[in-house]
């Protein structure tokens, strides 16, 4: 085949990139896929293949700055055959590859490969197809989240999965992290949404897991896909599933004077059989860098701040707000306010939306945490979280999806002060031994990719990660596909010694072969 | 096998005391399973797939044996684990709204201690049918619309793989993306991947009101705009059924909203202007279905997207007619599912040209028409066209996941014809 060829030739040619310095990754293989350059070009045009050391700097971390290696190679392809084509030259040539949508991810999941290719799939970003009858639309994975739903609005429908990075994340990107946000409380999570998916297997071929229905034969690789962090193969199109836009949403805001009465109240909630689409809480701290940098109006001096939203038809809601009003105000609540129509709505949510950003004004540094608890453990470990800050005088600002225990603790330090890196870094892995230890995880929707993986061991023993790997092994025997990512060590994919084959019933007479 | 069988029941009896040989009563169709093990712990059952896997025993998972008739039967089956005294709700933390429990608790006894709490593990499965085997066979009924299927509802499994090997993912939060989700590739396998021993659930409120409005249509196609309608109304049906029990009979279609009673009886009404003549009742109608079930016959699933239901209905009828045979149709219609129900004294070579032919009608379209249960006759009469699954793609993966976990092929053999 001609990519085959074009990879031998560009083998060849590699030294001469590295002589002309245009080689950022010392070594043979970073060399091989430098040198994959001309067989690039051949798929998928000259000015969609990136060589220049300063553009390929471009791409040397995701949404998380402290994981950074610079691509030896980086290819934009605008269809799903050029990008069966870039991954076959890429696994005739043994080379790394590494897919990348918007480049918002919080776990270095994105993070290119010194001696790979990255595969931006920013040219990839059309929405196919609208069926509001059957509630699917079909997109490209460079599709921005929230340009699905404004494309479905006239249609009377959303796509539910609403991470907070909505505005520029792409759907691919959520499919490999299983995205979240603050509505998937009630909502589910991006595989609860996506109903098929056309991809490109390690091995360069193009392969549809799931059609849309949501039914299947066989194994559910469609879900096993979802939220592999960019490990099994990369996503050329989405099916994903629309949801009817709800009749009333409500925002309640209640400010209390301790996190303890906040979280009283949203115990409260659940024990009263109400699901809210979203149940979020903010500490002081938070607060006061939300208020510093968008003028919310949140109360004054509110030690807690917990935004309830319910969505549904507009009499379920109206029953939920009056006994949601009751439960924040037996809770202690010292203010509560209602909103209803999205003008408002949208006030409230932007002192939330802000708060990660926000907290830079509060800090030079900080580290976004994400770790899970169950909800019912939240006091507790924000107890233990407010004492490991006493005790390393390290700050902690906690943002939180309080309905589903996913913490987002920001650990505040200042990088010119020796020492402090490193003491910010402590606290912040004491926060997720602590999330272990309550039974939680290690990561609610960041992933673990390249920044978690080191806490894989701690959450899961060796067998289980041997036996995830089972799954890695079946997709990407060579290990191609965003290696170093969620796992701590490689599984060697080789034959399993000690094991034979029984007959193959296909053989037998009377047998179906389908 | 690799030994004789008294040095085989000896492992296996040292590996769980709760071993004895296979009788009559256990066998799946005509294959009697040499032993029978019912474990009592993951670590038992460890044990005992040890021993098999040193055996190289073929291994059969039975909770409550419901669908063991589904699908193909295994080629071989020389142990088959009885999951039976596997029944406890390990853990029910009602204020995280999660459950852990044992492979082998059956779904009414673990709705019955999740009800004490007001809460309920959101699947319209049959009481007897057990945790192990409703995951395995990714059974649900009428309201996966609004809560999908176990692979939406689980949030951790534990397995024990062929070789003997215990392995955890997933959790017991209900928010976690820490590693593969094994729990979505164990839901549907059939038993052809690993044993599960324990599965953890996100479990949803029971609601305070439950109703029901149906109607009644003679046209097709009205019947599947109501469907449409009905489905994509932000009053939130929980489940959209169909059912149509007689051949040229009137479609009935039937509506479920939960929730608050105020609320509820609020939404009926608006529901029941939507389906155009409507009646509304706190009790779901006499043809109200849960899971499915083959009731002896040939049991087909027609999977497509809502909008192609005119289509799909339009093609189970041409279908019929030149097959000279009369299939019942029922189902989640608005999660875009139809259970198609042939009687037993239908010729084989009927029933399969019915499916050829269906198949071949809905090829243009996205879904597929897979024979969930039949007999043997049936079967072999489908194993010339397209087998009981039709054109499955990603089989090359499904094919490689199987060598992964399974190398020995000794886990449900033959279950999945075409995989292994």
């Amino acid at each position: 085949m001609a990519e085959s060829t074009a990879s031998v030739a560009s083998i060849a040619s590699a030294g001469e990139a590295a002589a002309a310095g245009a080689a950022p990754a010392a070594g043979v293989a970073g060399a091989r896929a430098a040198g994959l350059a001309p067989a690039m070009r051949a798929i998928c045009g000259a000015g969609n293949v990136l060589t220049d050391p300063l553009e390929l700097r471009t791409y040397e971390c995701d949404g998380l700055t402290s994981h950074r290696a610079t691509p030896a190679l980086v290819v934009l392809p605008s269809t799903a055959e050029e990008v069966a084509a870039v991954v076959r030259a890429c696994a005739a040539a043994g080379v790394i590859f590494v897919a990348r949508g918007s480049g918002t991810g919080l776990s270095g999941g994105a993070v290119p490969h010194a001696e790979g290719v990255l595969i931006v799939m920013s040219r990839m970003r059309r929405v196919l197809e609208i069926d509001a009858v059957a509630r699917r639309a079909v997109v490209e994975p460079g599709v921005t989240n929230l340009s699905v739903t404004e494309a479905v609005r006239p249609f009377g429908l959303f796509y539910a999965p609403d991470p907070s990075s909505q505005v520029v994340c792409s759907v691919g990107g959520n499919v490999a992290e299983n995205s979240g946000g603050a509505h998937c409380l009630k909502h589910g999570f991006t595989v609860n949404h996506v109903l098929g998916l056309e991809i490109v297997t390690p091995a360069g071929e193009l392969t549809w897991l799931g059609d849309g229905t949501g039914v299947g034969f066989g194994y559910d690789l469609l879900g096993a896909f979802t939220g592999s962090e960019g490990t099994l193969g990369i996503v050329t199109k989405i099916i994903v599933k629309l949801t009817p836009a709800p009749e009333a949403v409500h925002l309640v805001l209640a400010a209390y004077d301790s996190l303890e009465a906040g979280g009283r109240a949203v115990t409260d909630i659940i024990a009263a059989g109400i699901v809210p689409a979203a149940i979020e809480m903010m500490d002081a701290l938070s607060i006061e860098a939300a208020e510093a940098a968008v003028h919310c109006g949140y109360p004054d001096g509110a030690a807690a701040v917990l935004l309830v939203e319910l969505d549904g038809p507009a009499a379920e809601v109206e029953a939920e707000l009056a006994t949601v009003c009751s439960i924040c105000e037996a809770a202690g609540a010292r203010e509560i306010r209602e909103a209803d129509d999205p003008v408002q709505r949208a006030g409230i949510w932007a002192g939330r939306k802000s708060a990660f950003a926000a907290v830079g004004r509060l800090s030079p540094a900080y580290i976004v945490q994400d770790g899970v608890v169950p909800r019912t453990a939240l006091g507790d470990v924000l107890a233990r979280i407010s004492a490991l800050s006493a005790e390393s005088g390290i700050r902690v600002a906690n943002v939180f999806h309080a309905g589903d225990g996913n913490l987002h603790p920001l650990v505040l330090y200042n990088d010119a002060v020796p020492g402090e890196t490193e003491a910010a870094e402590a606290v912040s892995g004491a926060i997720l031994d602590t999330c272990i230890e309550y039974g939680g995880s290690i990561t609610g929707e960041h992933g673990v990719g390249l920044d978690k993986s080191r806490y894989m061991p701690k959450m899961f023993t060796a067998a289980d990660l041997d036996t995830m790997q089972l799954v890695r092994c079946a997709f990407d025997p060579a290990s191609l596909c965003n290696p170093g990512k969620v796992f701590p060590t490689p599984r060697l994919c080789g034959e399993v010694p000690g094991h034979r084959r029984g007959p193959r019933p296909a053989a037998a007479p009377g047998m179906e072969v389908f | 096998m690799t030994a004789d069988l008294a040095v085989i029941g000896k492992a296996l009896t040292a590996a769980c005391a709760e071993t004895r040989e296979g009788a009559a009563t256990d066998s799946i169709e005509r294959l009697v399973p040499a032993f029978v093990a019912a474990p009592g712990s993951t670590d038992e059952a460890a044990a005992v797939m040890r021993a098999a896997a040193e055996h190289e025993l073929a291994v059969v998972a039975r909770g409550a044996g419901g669908r063991l008739g589904w699908g193909a039967p295994p080629s071989r089956c020389d142990l088959l684990i009885d999951l039976s005294r596997m029944s406890s709700v390990v853990e029910h933390s009602a204020g995280d709204l999660v459950a852990r429990v044992q492979a082998g608790a059956r779904m009414g006894d673990v709705a019955a201690a999740l009800g004490r709490d007001g809460q309920e593990l959101a699947l319209d499965v049959p009481d007897e049918a057990t945790i192990g085997g409703v995951v395995a066979s990714g059974l649900a009924g009428a309201r996966r619309l609004r809560y999908g299927t176990p692979r939406d509802l689980l949030i951790g499994i534990t397995i024990v793989r062929a070789d003997g090997i215990v392995a955890r993912s997933g959790g017991k939060v209900v928010k976690n993306v820490a590693g593969y989700d094994l729990g979505k590739l164990l839901a549907g396998s059939a038993g052809t991947l690993a044993l599960i021993t324990e599965a953890t659930f996100r479990l949803h409120p029971l609601p305070a009101a439950r109703v029901y409005v149906t109607a009644e249509y003679v046209s097709a196609r009205i019947a599947c705009d109501a469907v449409a309608a009905a489905a994509n109304s932000p009053l939130v049906a929980s489940a959209v059924e169909l059912s149509r029990p007689e051949p040229g009979g009137p479609i009935r279609i039937g509506v479920l909203l939960e929730g608050s009673e105020e609320g509820v009886a609020a939404r009926a009404m608006r529901m029941a202007g939507l389906l155009g003549p409507a009646e509304t009742s706190l009790e779901p109608p006499p043809w109200w279905r849960g899971a499915p079930d083959a009731e002896g016959g040939t049991l087909i699933r027609v999977s497509c997207w809502v909008s192609a239901l005119p289509t799909a209905l339009d093609a189970v009828d041409a279908a019929a007619r030149d097959a000279g045979l009369f299939a019942s149709i029922s189902g989640p219609a608005g999660a875009g599912v139809l259970y198609l129900r042939i009687d037993p004294d239908v010729t084989a070579e009927t029933t399969a040209g019915f499916v050829r032919a269906l198949r071949s009608a809905l090829s243009g379209e996205r879904g597929g028409v897979v024979v969930l249960a039949a007999s043997a006759a049936v079967r072999d009469a489908l194993a010339g066209y397209g087998g009981m699954a039709g054109a499955v793609p990603s089989l090359a993966l499904m094919r490689a996941v199987k060598d992964q976990f399974d190398p020995g092929d000794r886990m449900a053999p033959g279950r999945f014809p075409d995989v292994m």
